[in-house]
C-alpha cells in the first residue's frame, strides 16, 4: 500500500508554505498527497430561521466555491508537476476535521501550517496546528 | 439597497401618518391607538375564547381542545414525552449525525431556532400574570400542561419535517400548511378539500398570530419594562411607545426588509446568553432562598387543588396555569413545525424527539424557574395589578438581586427582538402560502408587520395580550384538527423507527460509536 500524505489549507501564506513542504516530499518520494480544505462549521451555533431553511443551499454553494477557488486550482498544479493529488473540502471543526479525513483515507501524515489566516483567533483560541497535535491519532508535522 | 429604502420608507410613512392622523392629535398618540384598536382586539379575543361554564367558572373551550390533544396524544404514543426523552438527548447531542452530512441543518441547530421563538417573554411576564391570578397553584398546572404539550410538539414537528417541501435550489418550507393540505390528500380523496380549508385557516390565523403575541404582545411587553426602569410613570417614554415602537420597526426592518442577517445572527448568538443568565439568576435566587423553597413547594401543590381567594377557585388556577403555558410553549399550536422543518434527516421522526425538549426547556424549566422566583420572594399577591406582567417578575428578582431589572431590560428586549424575528419568518411562510411567492406579498407582509410593532408599543396591556392570546390560540384548531387525521402516519413512522432504534439497527458516528 503506498503512503498518502494529507495537506490542510486555507488561504494563509503559512498554508501555502505547508504545501510547498508537503508537495515536496510527495515529488520527491512518488507519494499520494491529499489536499483538504475545512470550512469552519459547528453543529452547535445558533441559527435564525431564515437561515436554517436557505442552509443547505448555502453548504452547497460554500462546498462549490471551495472546491474551485482553494483545492481545485492547488490539485491542478500538483498535477501538472505529476503528483498523485486529490482535493477534500468538508465543513466542521478544522483541526478535528482534518483528523477523521487523516483516519478516512488512510494517510500516513498530516501536514500543516503553524499559524491560520487570523492571528486574533489563533490568540484567543490556539491555533488549528496546537489542536491538531492534541487530537490526532496520526504523526503531524507543523510546518513553520 | 433600494429594498431596504422603500420598505423601511413606506413602513414608517404608515406609521408616521397614522401616528400624526388628526384622529390622534390629542391628549396622547399611545391613548388614541389603544382607543382605535382595542374593540377590534376585544371582538377578536371573545370569538376565539367563546367559553362554557364548568363548576361556576367559564372555561375557554380552546385550552379544554388543547389539553385533550396534549393528553390523548400522550396516550396514543404511550407517554412518547417521557419514554423518547433519553433518545431525544442523543439525537440533540449528534450521536447518530453522519459527518459526511456536515454543514447541514442540525437537530441541535433546529431545536436551538425553534426555542428562540418561544422562550422569551411568555417565561417572563406570562408566568408573572398566571401566579398573579391563579395564585402558586398556577405553576403546577402549568408544568403539567407543559409536559403533556411534549407530545403535542412531537407530532407536529414530525409531521411539520415530513410533508415539507423541498425546492429545486436547496430551500426548504414546512410546517402545518403544509401537512394538512398534503398529509390529508395523502390519506385519502376524501379529505383532501378538508386539508386544504384547515390549511388555510391555519395560515391565515398564524399571519395573525405572527402579528399578535409574535408582535405586539413583545413589543408592549419589552416597552413597559424600560419605561419601569427608567423612572416609571415619570420616565420620558412613558407616552412615547409609538417612538420606542419606531426604533424597534426600523430595527427588525434592517433585518427582514433590508436583508441585513448580521444583525439577527448577532441576536440569534446573544439571546442563549442572555437565557443563560435569566435561568442562572433564577437558580441564584433559588439557593440564596433555599430555606424557602419547601414552602413555596407546598404553595404549588396545596395551590393547585384548593384555592381560597382565586377567582373560579382549582379550576381559575387550572386556567391560568394551562392558558400561560400553552402561551409560552406554543404545543399544539403548529408554529415551531414550521422552524423545525429545516432539519436535515431522512427520518423525520427523529425531529419529534427532539423537538420534546422544547416545552421541556420552556416551561418545565424556564417557567418553573421563574415562578419559583416569584413565590419565593413573595412578590406574587393577589391585589397586585395582573397587568403589570413582566413588571412583577422584575420586582421578584430586584428583591435579591437590586441591579438585575437593567440585566432583565436587556434580556426581554432581546427577547422580544428575537421572537419578532422568528415570528415575522413564521407569518411570512404562511402569508405567502395563501398569496404565492412575490415581491409584492413578500414587502406588502413585511411592512404589515412593522406596522403592529408600532400599534403593539402603543397599547394598553390588556388589549394586547387579549388579542395576541386569540390569534395565537386560533391557530390550534385547524392544526390539532388536522393532526387527528395523520396521527395513524406518525404511529407507522414510529413503529418503524423504535424497533430499528431498539434492535441497534441505526448507525451510530463519532464518539457515540466508540461508546456503544
Amino acid at each position: 500500500m503506498s503512503k498518502v500524505l494529507l495537506v490542510g489549507i486555507d488561504c494563509s501564506s503559512c498554508s501555502q508554505r505547508a504545501l510547498d513542504y508537503a508537495a515536496g516530499r510527495a515529488e520527491e518520494s512518488k507519494l499520494q498527497l491529499i489536499v483538504a480544505h475545512v470550512i469552519d462549521w459547528s453543529p452547535f451555533s445558533f441559527n435564525t430561521a431564515q437561515e436554517n431553511a436557505e442552509r443547505h443551499k448555502r453548504r452547497e454553494d460554500e462546498l462549490d466555491r471551495a472546491h474551485k477557488e482553494i483545492v481545485g486550482p492547488v490539485v491542478s498544479q500538483l498535477r501538472e508537476r505529476d503528483i498523485f493529488a486529490r482535493g477534500v473540502v468538508r465543513h466542521g471543526h478544522p483541526a478535528e476535521t482534518l483528523s477523521a479525513i487523516g483516519v478516512e483515507f488512510g494517510v500516513t501524515n498530516i501536514i500543516i501550517g503553524k499559524t491560520g489566516s487570523s492571528r486574533v483567533k489563533t490568540q484567543l483560541f490556539g491555533s488549528v496546528a496546537n489542536t491538531l497535535v492534541q487530537v490526532s491519532k496520526l504523526p503531524v508535522t507543523v510546518v513553520p | 439597497m433600494p429594498r431596504i429604502r422603500t420598505g423601511l420608507g413606506t413602513a414608517l410613512a404608515v406609521a408616521l401618518s397614522a401616528a400624526s392622523s388628526p384622529l390622534m392629535a390629542d391628549d396622547g398618540i399611545d391613548a388614541r391607538i389603544n382607543e382605535a384598536v382595542q374593540p377590534y382586539a376585544e371582538t377578536v379575543a371573545g370569538l376565539i375564547f367563546s367559553s362554557f361554564p364548568l363548576a361556576g367558572v367559564q372555561v375557554p373551550f380552546v385550552l379544554v381542545w388543547l389539553l385533550f390533544a396534549a393528553t390523548f396524544f400522550t396516550f396514543y404514543f404511550k407517554f412518547i414525552n417521557l419514554r423518547a426523552l433519553k433518545h431525544g438527548f442523543q439525537l440533540v447531542r449528534g450521536d447518530y449525525s453522519d459527518p459526511l452530512a456536515a454543514g447541514e441543518v442540525t437537530h441541535f441547530q433546529a431545536l436551538a431556532t425553534a426555542l428562540s421563538g418561544t422562550v422569551g417573554l411568555g417565561n417572563i411576564a406570562g408566568v408573572a400574570v398566571a401566579v398573579s391570578l391563579g395564585g402558586p397553584g398556577a405553576t403546577f398546572w402549568m408544568i403539567l400542561a407543559g409536559l403533556l404539550g411534549m407530545s403535542s410538539k412531537f407530532v407536529e414537528c414530525t409531521l411539520g419535517v415530513k410533508y415539507r417541501n423541498e425546492y429545486t435550489d436547496g430551500t426548504v418550507s414546512g410546517g402545518p400548511m403544509y401537512y394538512l393540505s398534503k398529509g390529508l390528500a395523502e390519506r385519502s380523496d376524501k379529505l383532501k378539500p378538508l386539508g386544504k380549508v384547515l390549511a388555510v385557516l391555519f395560515a391565515i390565523f398564524c399571519v395573525g398570530g405572527s402579528f399578535g403575541g409574535g408582535n405586539m404582545f413583545q413589543a408592549n411587553q419589552s416597552f413597559m419594562q424600560l419605561v419601569s426602569v427608567t423612572g416609571g410613570e415619570a420616565s420620558w417614554l412613558a407616552d412615547k411607545g409609538w417612538l420606542f415602537g419606531i426604533v424597534v420597526a426600523t430595527l427588525v426592518g434592517l433585518v427582514v426588509i433590508g436583508g441585513i442577517q448580521g444583525i439577527a445572527r448577532v441576536t440569534s448568538k446573544i439571546v442563549p446568553l442572555m437565557a443563560v443568565i435569566y435561568v442562572s439568576a433564577g437558580v441564584v435566587i433559588i439557593v440564596m432562598n433555599l430555606s424557602e423553597v419547601p414552602a413555596a413547594f407546598s404553595a404549588i401543590i396545596t395551590g393547585a387543588f384548593s384555592a381560597p381567594g382565586i377567582a373560579g377557585g382549582v379550576v381559575g388556577v387550572l386556567i391560568q396555569g394551562f392558558k400561560r403555558a400553552a402561551f409560552s410553549n406554543e404545543a399544539g399550536i403548529g408554529s415551531a413545525a414550521i422552524a423545525h422543518s429545516a432539519v436535515r434527516t431522512n427520518r423525520p421522526i427523529t425531529e419529534g424527539f427532539v423537538a420534546l425538549y422544547e416545552p421541556f426547556v420552556d416551561t418545565v424549566v424556564v417557567c418553573t424557574i421563574t415562578a419559583l422566583v416569584i413565590i419565593i420572594t413573595g412578590t406574587w399577591n393577589p391585589s397586585v395589578d395582573p397587568s403589570q406582567g413582566v413588571a412583577l417578575t422584575s420586582a421578584a428578582f430586584e428583591s435579591n438581586i437590586s441591579w438585575f431589572p437593567w440585566v432583565l431590560t436587556v434580556a426581554v428586549v432581546l427577547f422580544a427582538f428575537s421572537t419578532m424575528i422568528s415570528w415575522s419568518y413564521y407569518g411570512l411562510k404562511a402569508w405567502t402560502y395563501l398569496f404565492g411567492e412575490s415581491l409584492a406579498t413578500d414587502v406588502v407582509y413585511k411592512v404589515l408587520f412593522l406596522f403592529f410593532i408600532v400599534v403593539g408599543s402603543s397599547m394598553s396591556l390588556g388589549s394586547v395580550i387579549d388579542f395576541s392570546d386569540a390569534m395565537i390560540f386560533a391557530m390550534a384548531f385547524p392544526n390539532i384538527l388536522g393532526i387527528y387525521f395523520l396521527l395513524p402516519v406518525v404511529r407507522k413512522e414510529l413503529d418503524e423507527y423504535w424497533a430499528d432504534y431498539k434492535a441497534g439497527r441505526l448507525k451510530k458516528f463519532g464518539k457515540a460509536a466508540n461508546r456503544s
